[in-house]
C-alpha cells in the first residue's frame, strides 16, 4: 500500500529522468549521427572518453573550475560569516541580498555581462588601466593563460553569495550559551571558529559543496556564450562537448558517452561529500 | 542571410532518442523513396489541380519575411488553384526542429535547407530530398543560376560529394565575405580604395602607421576568423584547391606551399599589430558596431552587415571585393541564403517546382532588392538606394559571374567548424605555427576523403 502515495512522483521520476537516462546509456553503446541507422560499438565510446586528449583536457578544466566554484566559495563564506558572527554588522539584510543576487540572476545574463566586462576594452582592463596597472590589462577571454580562471571567477562571484546564505542560516541556529562557553574557556576568535562554528555548520558545508560542485561540473551556459570553449579549446568542459557532439558535429552515441561518465562522477563525487559529512556527526 | 556560420544542429536526435524504442536511427521506414523521375514534367501550375504546399522557410526578419509574403501572394493570386501553407521559423528554430519533421509521419513540401553536410547532404543521402535536375532544365535554371552558386547547393546522390551532382535547391539571396570601409578614414590618409591586394597592404600599413585601427577584428566567437583567413587564403591559394578542401574533396593538400604561405601572410598581420588587440577576446558584434561608430578603415565580413553599418555610417561606408593579386581573377568566399528545397514525400513535385521557380523568378529577384537584400542572381541588374549597396551588389555579379564564389572553409568534413576554429584561435593567438595550425586542418581533412 505504502507504495500506492509514492506511485505519483515515481511516474513523473520515471518518466522524465529515469527513462531519458536508460535511453542515453543505449546511445552510449552506438555509433549514431541522429539520422541514418545506428551501429554498436560497445564501450568504444567510453574507451575514447578516456583516451581523447581533448576530453581529457575538459574533465582537467572541470576540476579546475570546482576549485573556483566550490572551494574558494565555501572558504571565502566561512571566512565571511565567522567574521560576521564576532562583529554585530549593521545592514546585515542589505548584504546579505546584495550577494544572494547573483544566484537569482539568470546565468546567461551572467555570462552576458561578465563578456562585456572582460571584453579588451571593457570595464576590468579600464580600472586597471587607470589605476597604472598597463601590463595586467589583457584581453581576458582570448588569453590562453587566463581565459580559464577568468570563467571560474563568475563562477566564485555566483557561488558565493549562496554558501553565505546558508551559513548564515546555520550560525544562527547555534545557541549564544556556546560562544559564551568558549570565551570562558579563553578562546581566541580561530579557536572559537574550529570549536563553535565549524562543527555546527557540518551538514551546511555539505549542502553547499553538493550545490556547488554539481554547479561546477554541469557549468555549461558560462562557457557556451563567454568563449564557446575558447580560445583554443582552453576552456572547453564535458557539458560543452556533450553538447557540441550531439548537436554540432553529430556524433550522437559518443556525447551520450560523455553524459553518462559526468552523471557517473557527479554522483560519486556528491555521494562521497554526503559521505564524509554524516561520519562526522555520527 | 545568415549572420553566424552554418553550424549544424543535431536536435533531432535528442528527441528521437526519447522516442525511438529499437536501435537509434532504425526506425526510418517513413521516409520514402525519391520518387520515380517524370519524363513530362507540367510547368503551368494552373494546369496541376487543387495543390496545398506546406512550405517550411526562415525568412522571418524584417525585409526577408516582407518578401516572402509578397512573393507568396502574388504566387496565389496567379494560381489560386494552389494554395500556399506558410510556416515560419527562425534559422535556429528551423535547425533543430526540421530533420524530425522530415523523418515525421507528415513531412512538409518545400523546405529550407541549410547547404552543409551536416544538414542538406545528410537529407540527400538519408533520400529526403527530391533532385532538381529535370526541372532545372525545364526551367532553365542551369543557365540562369551561376555554376557557383548552383555548387553550394549540388550532392551527389550518395550525399558524400558536396559542391557537384545533383541541384538540390535554389536560394533566393546571395551573401559573401568581403571588405567594408571607411570612405572618410581613407581621405583623411590620402589614399584610394585599393583595387588590387598589394594596394591594399600597404593601404592597411599606411593606416597602421598613422595611429587608425587598419584591421577590425572580434575573435571570441570563433567563426569571423574563418571568414577574415578565407579573405587572405583566397589571394595566395589556386581556387580550384579552395573548393576542393572547402567542399572536402579529395586532391588538394592544406600543406602545401600556396597555404603556407597563406597561414604566414595571416600571422604577419598579427604581428604587425593590424588586428584589433586582444581580437581572441575581442566580440564579433562589439567589433563592427565600434567600426560604424568610426573605429577601423577596413572591415572584413560578411554583406549581412550592409544595413546596420549603412545605418551607422551612411555614404562614407564603402564595399569591396577583397582585391585579388595583380593579374589574378576576383575570388570570394560566400554562398548563398538557405535553399529552398523540394521533399521527396511531397506529392505534388511539379507544382512545388513551380514555387521554387517562381519565389527566384526575375520579378521575385525585383521584389528582394526592393527589401534591401541581395538578390542571388540578377544583382548588378537592381536599382539601389545607396553607393554601399550598389557596391555590395556588383561585388556579388562581379564574382559569381567569374566564378569566383568559394564555399565557407568550415563545411569541409562534419567536423571541420570545430578544427578551423580551435585551430585558427590557436594560430593567430601565437599557441601554434602556421605548420603546427596547417598540419591540424590536413589531419581533419585527410581522415575525411581517406587521403
Amino acid at each position: 500500500m505504502a507504495y500506492l502515495y509514492v506511485l505519483p512522483a515515481y511516474l513523473v521520476f520515471g518518466l522524465f529522468l529515469l527513462v531519458p537516462l536508460g535511453r542515453a546509456i543505449v546511445l552510449s553503446l552506438y555509433e549514431w549521427n541522429g539520422l541514418t541507422p545506428a551501429t554498436w560499438v560497445g564501450l568504444d565510446n567510453y574507451r575514447d572518453v578516456v583516451a581523447d586528449e581533448g576530453l581529457r583536457a575538459a574533465f582537467g578544466h572541470a576540476a579546475v573550475l570546482i576549485v573556483f566554484y566550490a572551494v574558494i566559495p565555501t572558504v571565502v563564506a566561512l571566512a565571511l560569516v565567522a567574521t560576521m558572527t564576532r562583529a554585530r554588522l549593521r545592514g546585515l539584510g542589505f548584504f546579505r541580498t546584495v550577494l544572494f543576487v547573483p544566484q537569482v540572476v539568470a546565468m546567461v545574463v551572467v555570462a552576458v555581462a561578465w563578456r562585456q566586462i572582460y571584453a579588451p576594452d571593457g570595464p576590468l582592463n579600464e580600472v586597471l588601466r587607470s589605476i597604472g596597472l598597463d601590463g595586467v590589462a589583457r584581453a581576458w577571454l582570448g588569453d590562453f593563460t587566463y581565459a580559464l580562471p577568468a570563467v571560474g571567477f563568475v563562477g566564485t562571484w555566483v557561488q558565493t553569495g549562496l554558501c553565505v546564505v546558508l551559513f548564515l542560516a546555520g550560525v544562527s541556529k547555534i545557541p549564544r550559551e556556546l560562544y559564551e562557553a568558549a570565551r570562558i574557556d579563553g578562546a581566541g576568535a580561530i579557536r572559537e571558529f574550529f570549536t563553535v562554528v565549524l562543527p555546527a555548520l557540518r551538514n551546511e558545508i555539505s549542502v553547499a559543496l553538493t550545490l556547488t560542485v554539481i554547479a561546477a561540473l554541469r557549468n555549461f551556459d558560462l562557457v557556451y556564450v563567454m568563449t564557446s570553449g575558447g580560445p583554443g579549446s582552453s576552456t572547453t568542459v564535458p557539458s560543452y562537448e556533450v553538447y557540441r557532439r550531439a548537436f554540432e558535429i553529430g556524433e550522437v552515441g559518443s556525447a551520450a558517452a560523455v553524459a553518462v561518465s559526468l552523471t557517473v562522477m557527479i554522483f560519486v563525487l556528491t555521494l562521497g561529500i554526503t559521505r564524509v559529512a554524516e561520519r562526522g556527526t555520527s | 542571410m545568415v549572420r553566424f556560420p552554418r553550424r549544424t544542429a543535431l536536435a533531432a536526435g535528442l528527441a528521437a532518442m526519447l522516442v525511438a524504442a529499437c536501435a537509434p536511427g532504425d526506425d526510418d521506414e517513413s521516409a520514402g523513396q525519391s520518387p520515380e523521375p517524370t519524363s513530362d514534367i507540367q510547368t503551368d501550375p494552373s494546369q496541376m489541380g487543387d495543390v496545398t504546399l506546406v512550405v517550411w522557410d526562415q525568412e522571418v526578419r524584417g525585409g526577408q519575411n516582407e518578401q516572402i509574403e509578397e512573393l507568396n501572394a502574388a504566387f496565389q493570386e496567379m494560381y489560386p488553384n494552389i494554395t500556399i501553407e506558410r510556416d515560419s521559423r527562425s534559422f535556429e528554430d528551423l535547425q533543430t526542429t526540421l530533420q524530425l519533421a522530415l523523418t515525421g509521419d507528415d513531412p512538409p513540401d518545400v523546405v529550407q535547407a541549410n547547404n552543409g553536410r551536416a544538414d542538406m547532404g545528410a537529407f540527400v543521402e538519408a533520400e529526403l530530398l527530391s533532385p532538381l535536375d529535370d526541372y532545372a532544365e525545364a526551367y532553365g535554371w542551369d543557365e540562369r543560376f551561376p555554376e557557383s552558386v548552383r555548387a553550394v547547393a549540388s550532392y551527389t546522390p550518395d550525399g558524400a560529394t558536396f559542391g557537384e551532382g545533383s541541384l538540390y535547391g535554389l536560394a533566393q539571396q546571395g551573401e559573401l565575405v568581403g571588405i567594408f570601409y571607411n570612405k572618410a578614414k581613407l581621405t583623411e590618409l590620402g589614399i584610394d580604395a585599393p583595387l588590387t591586394w598589394e594596394e591594399f597592404l600597404a593601404a592597411v600599413d599606411t593606416a597602421k602607421q598613422a595611429g587608425e585601427l587598419p584591421l577590425p577584428f572580434g575573435n571570441v566567437d570563433q567563426w569571423p576568423a574563418i571568414h577574415v583567413y578565407g579573405a587572405v587564403m583566397n589571394r595566395d591559394v589556386p581556387t580550384d584547391a579552395i573548393r576542393d578542401l572547402g567542399f572536402g574533396r579529395s586532391g588538394a593538400d592544406w600543406t602545401s606551399a600556396e597555404n603556407l604561405a597563406a597561414a604566414e601572410e595571416i600571422s604577419g598581420f598579427v604581428d604587425a599589430g593590424y588586428f584589433t588587440e586582444g581580437f581572441n577576446g575581442a566580440g564579433y558584434d562589439p567589433v563592427w558596431a565600434d567600426f560604424g561608430n568610426g573605429n577601423g578603415v577596413f572591415l572584413i565580413a560578411g554583406t549581412w552587415l550592409l544595413a546596420d553599418l549603412t545605418a551607422a555610417l551612411g555614404d562614407d561606408l564603402g564595399f569591396m571585393l577583397p582585391p585579388p593579386r595583380e593579374g589574378q581573377p576576383p575570388v570570394a568566399t560566400g554562398a548563398t541564403s538557405l535553399p529552398f528545397a523540394i521533399t521527396s514525400a511531397n506529392e505534388n513535385q511539379d507544382a512545388a517546382a513551380a514555387y521554387i521557380d517562381f519565389i527566384t523568378s526575375a520579378d521575385a529577384m525585383r521584389v528582394i532588392a526592393e527589401k534591401g537584400l541581395l538578390p542571388s542572381v540578377d544583382a548588378g541588374a537592381q536599382p539601389t538606394q545607396s553607393s554601399a549597396q550598389e557596391e555590395v551588389f556588383g561585388a556579388w555579379e562581379t564574382v559569381t559571374s567569374e566564378d569566383g564564389l568559394v564555399p565557407y572553409l568550415d563545411w569541409a568534413t562534419p567536423t571541420f567548424y570545430d578544427t578551423i576554429t580551435v585551430a585558427l584561435q590557436e594560430l593567430l593567438g601565437g599557441q601554434a605555427t602556421p605548420e603546427q595550425f596547417l598540419q591540424r586542418l590536413q589531419d581533419d581533412y585527410a581522415a575525411f576523403v581517406g587521403g
